[in-house]
């Protein structure tokens, strides 16, 4: 089988990464609820893993993917933790909207 | 086995002294007092050991307890060494430090602190072995501050009067001056030799390579070092007011042992005095002055324990002009004579303090011949022995020292020859005015003239016996403690020939003596003159009895402006610095107060500006190289 990249071109992995990569951005800035800022920031933590499959293959070398392992599994913990959060959060102050949160004003 | 005895030579006062500190309040004053001395009768008892072995083999004992220091090329092990000269020191302080113990038992009794002052005690000769048996300089370091120490302790040790706090402070200060000194030339030393090992000094010294300029700034550091511990001048001062402490206590540290420190020093480091022989001029003419000025201060004073304490100060000088002179064996010989005497003098002092209730004017004194027969038999023995009166110790250490200073200057003969003759004179109007003719004390003391119990006197009559017989050890013709010196000396000193000379000199000394004794014997026997009331001295005697207003002199000269200067710093510098310190943390303060508006809470605005951040990361790092 040829491979895969022949068929698409490296330049559209990038663009689309560095799409993705954006849409989490903004998504970050313009989104008040807390969860949409979580998954925004999945998407940018995805747009990175999808960069470095690609790279890994384009160079031969398996050690993006293995990489990409890891930050999959640290994202896993990352998303329990952030979860766990946002759920306590809930409890606290009945929202999730970040702009209800001004307990970190000096 | 050598290494357990020394060990226990060293340890068993320190011993003592926790024992005394921790338990002796329970355990009682019988007992406190009775394992104070018999610790420091096993130290006595080692150092008989130690030096019969010595005296046998003639082979010093040089121990290394551990490593100590070790920065660059300078060493320093925790040693010991036992030669001729640690030996000799050992056997008089633990020696006369058992008797003086032993005579404490008594003395104190009626203190309610005698633990305490057993612990002082104790650890006092603690450091003095240390300070004896270091094999470096700065194991003696550790002795001469922890001798220092415990002399500033037991001085104040009847802390409830202040003016005795004060008399302390002025003789840790002091000793503080002198210490400097010390501490600058061990530094010079250290920087010289790459070690402070005696023996290893030693052969660096005779293997030539001679920076004299630097070796006479050591050893000039060392005398001033010497000064402070030995009361010489400039710094005397504190030695008369240390009289405060209780008398045994004067006994020990302030005319037996301590005090000899210095002498001990410059004897131990010889071979460095031998190769700065202007250095030498400068000890020889400090202790002629010294033993003058002081000898002639003690004619005028009224408390008997003064008189003791100016002697000592000028006995102390007729040493170090025979330091000076390079007789270190000379100087030795002196220092266990006049230990055995002065003891003997102090502890027959304390016992005439004692029965009379703590009075120690000589105005109220005379008559006590009859109640207190040991005392004055004793005492007189001693008074003999330091004016200089054949046969007895004193007579022959003080006229080696005569003898050598006749040899080398006759100016400086002439000067210990003057000290000597009032030396005779104010020991024995101390004599007349507390012993004879009548007593001038109030009827109630009167009825309470009593001899000291044993304790008190048998010490007394050990001393007296060595102030009689001391003078063996180093008779002209055997000289016993010359030879016995030999090996650590650098220089060997030379026998003297009894000749014609000698004998004349012998002569003028003795007559010298006797002039004094008549002289007091007129002045107070037959004309029964008392001192007069302080208010009544006028002229050059009040100068004199003034003590010159040298603690005046010092107080005006260098204390006024110090405490100008540290009042000064008090009120304008302390001040002005605060603010500059106080003005840096407001101005932080409000930076941060400042700088707290940022924070404000929400979080989108931090986001934003995280991501602004990242994007600035990243194109700097991009595009920016």
């Amino acid at each position: 089988m040829d491979n895969i990249l022949n068929q698409i071109g490296i330049e559209n992995y990038i663009f689309l990464s560095i799409l993705l990569f954006c849409i989490g951005v903004f998504g970050v800035l313009y989104r008040r609820n807390a969860i949409i800022v979580f998954m925004s920031i999945e998407i940018m933590l995805n747009a990175v893993n999808l960069l470095f499959v690609a790279f890994s293959t384009y160079h031969q070398d398996p050690k993006g993917q293995v990489f990409v392992f890891f930050s999959m599994t640290v994202a896993a913990a990352e998303v329990a933790v952030g979860l766990a959060i946002l759920v306590s959060v809930f409890r606290n102050i009945g929202s999730v909207d970040i702009s209800n949160l001004k307990n970190l004003k000096g | 086995m050598d290494n357990s005895l020394v060990l226990l030579l060293l340890l068993t006062p320190f011993v003592g002294f926790l024992f005394n500190v921790f338990l002796g309040k329970k355990a009682g004053k019988g007992i406190s007092g009775a394992l104070g001395t018999l610790a420091v009768v096993v130290s006595f008892a080692m150092s008989v050991y130690f030096f019969m072995q010595l005296n046998a083999s003639g082979k010093p004992i040089a121990i290394k307890l551990l490593d100590w220091i070790q920065i660059g090329n300078l060493k320093v092990d925790f040693g010991i060494l036992l030669d001729q000269l640690s030996l000799l020191w050992l056997l008089f302080v633990t020696g006369i430090g058992s008797l003086i113990h032993l005579y404490s038992i008594s003395y104190m009794h009626d203190d309610e602190n005698m633990h305490k002052f057993f612990a002082y005690l104790n650890l006092f000769v603690f450091f003095m072995i240390t300070l004896v048996v270091g094999s470096n300089l700065l194991v003696m370091f550790i002795g001469w501050e922890g001798v220092g120490l415990c002399s500033y302790l037991l001085i104040g040790f009847w802390h409830k009067n202040q003016e005795y706090n004060d008399a302390a402070k002025k003789a840790f200060i002091m000793n503080r001056i002198g210490d400097l000194g010390f501490l600058i030339g061990i530094f010079i030393l250290a920087s010289l030799f790459s070690t402070l090992n005696f023996v290893e000094m030693k052969q660096a010294l005779s293997a030539g390579n001679t920076n004299t300029a630097l070796y006479s700034i050591a050893a000039l550091c060392l005398f001033i070092g010497a000064t402070g511990k030995s009361a010489q001048l400039p710094l005397y001062t504190w030695l008369p007011d240390a009289m405060a402490g209780p008398t045994p206590v004067s006994a020990l540290i302030h005319a037996a042992t301590m005090v000899t420190a210095g002498i001990f020093m410059i004897t131990r480091m010889n071979f460095l005095f031998d190769v700065t022989p202007e250095v030498q001029n400068i000890i020889a003419i400090v202790g002629a002055i010294t033993a003058l000025v002081a000898a002639s201060i003690g004619l005028f004073q009224n408390d008997i324990k003064k008189v003791l304490a100016y002697s000592t100060v000028s006995q102390l000088g007729l040493m170090f002009l025979a330091l000076g002179l390079g007789a270190y064996n000379v100087a030795v010989f002196h220092v266990i004579t006049h230990a055995f005497f002065k003891a003997c003098l102090f502890l027959g002092s304390g016992s005439v303090i004692h029965a009379l209730h703590g009075e120690q004017d000589m105005r109220k004194m005379g008559g006590l011949r009859k109640a207190m027969p040991i005392t004055f038999a004793t005492m007189l023995i001693s008074t003999l022995a330091i004016a200089g009166i054949f046969p007895f110790a004193g007579f022959w250490s003080k006229d080696e020292i005569l003898m050598v200073a006749f040899e080398h200057n006759k100016g400086l003969w002439i000067m210990g020859s003057i000290a000597s003759i009032m030396t005779a004179f104010y020991m024995f109007r101390l004599m007349y005015l507390t012993f004879f003719r009548d007593f001038r004390g109030t009827e109630e003391q009167k009825h309470h003239l009593h001899e000291s119990p044993s304790l008190i006197t048998w010490p007394l009559i050990i001393l007296a016996a060595l102030a009689t017989f001391g003078g063996l050890i180093n008779l002209p013709g055997s000289n016993w403690l010359n030879h016995f010196l030999e090996p650590i000396l650098a220089r060997k000193h030379e026998e003297h020939a009894l000749g014609s000379q000698e004998y004349m000199l012998m002569g003028i000394a003795l007559t010298g003596a006797i002039i004094g004794i008549g002289w007091a014997y007129s002045k107070y026997i037959k004309e029964g003159f008392v001192p007069k009331q302080d208010s009544e001295i006028v002229g050059f005697s009040k100068t004199i009895y003034h003590k010159y207003y040298v603690d005046e002199f010092y107080m005006s000269l260098i204390l006024k402006p110090l405490n100008a200067l540290s009042n000064f710093f008090r009120t304008t510098l302390e001040p002005a610095l605060g603010n500059i310190v106080y003005g840096l943390g407001t101005v932080a303060n409000g930076l941060g107060n400042q700088g707290k508006k940022v924070q404000t809470g929400s979080i989108g605005l931090y986001l934003f500006a995280f991501v602004i951040g990242v994007l600035a990361l990243v194109s700097y790092l991009f595009l920016g190289q």
